[in-house]
């Protein structure tokens, strides 16, 4: 069916998203203006390490989007956050790297100094 | 399906036996069911962050479909008594 082969294509758009950027976040609303508190915890984050060029896409300008992330991850809520093309986790993940170090480790592999 | 505290605590024994559990119902300071969770078990032991969330994911499937806003902190024993300690 055309629904069918348009999730198929939203797929493999994912898969060419998540490469483009080193830092790639989904997420309710944009950096400038987040809408839901998760969402803003990335963000806040990710603002606290230096981080200001990264690519935000937003779930809530697309229901398709918002679902599609979902099954291409395979992880049930936003915000999502990809490093290096690699799915890392969402909010509480984030969080939790933040505060034992990690983070700081895995944006160097980026070439990211925090 | 209603989701209760109750009901996620004890899937998460059942299905990925947790020895402690805490679930805090935060749906009053949101807009739709939410909740907040602390899973202690032994199976998070020498797996990353990514594959012990992945763990409650698969467990709560059907329930996070009904779930807003879901927070999860997963720790071994060990780990959970270090953070005791603290």
């Amino acid at each position: 069916s055309a629904r069918l082969m348009c999730t198929a294509a939203l797929q493999k758009d994912l898969g060419d998203i998540v490469k483009k950027d080193k830092v790639v976040v989904f997420m309710k609303g944009t950096p400038a203006q987040p809408m839901c508190g998760f969402s803003n915890a990335v963000v806040q984050i990710l603002r606290m390490h230096g981080v200001n060029e990264y690519a935000a896409y937003n779930v809530l300008d697309d229901q398709d989007l918002r679902q599609g992330v979902k099954d291409f991850s395979n992880w049930p809520t936003i915000p999502q956050i990809f490093l290096n093309g690699e799915f890392v986790g969402g909010c509480d993940i984030l969080l939790q790297m933040h505060q034992n170090g990690d983070l700081v480790e895995e944006l160097q592999k980026l070439g990211i100094r925090s | 399906m209603a989701v209760t505290t109750d009901h996620i605590r004890d899937k998460l024994i059942k299905e990925i036996g947790a020895m402690h559990v805490e679930v805090e119902d935060t749906s009053p300071n949101r807009c739709a069911a939410s909740f907040k969770v602390l899973i202690v078990s032994t199976q998070f032991e020498g797996k990353p962050l990514l594959a012990r969330h992945r763990m409650v994911n698969t467990c709560l499937a059907e329930e996070l479909k009904e779930i807003h806003a879901f927070e999860q902190k997963t720790l071994t024993p060990e780990q959970w008594e270090k953070q005791k300690a603290q």
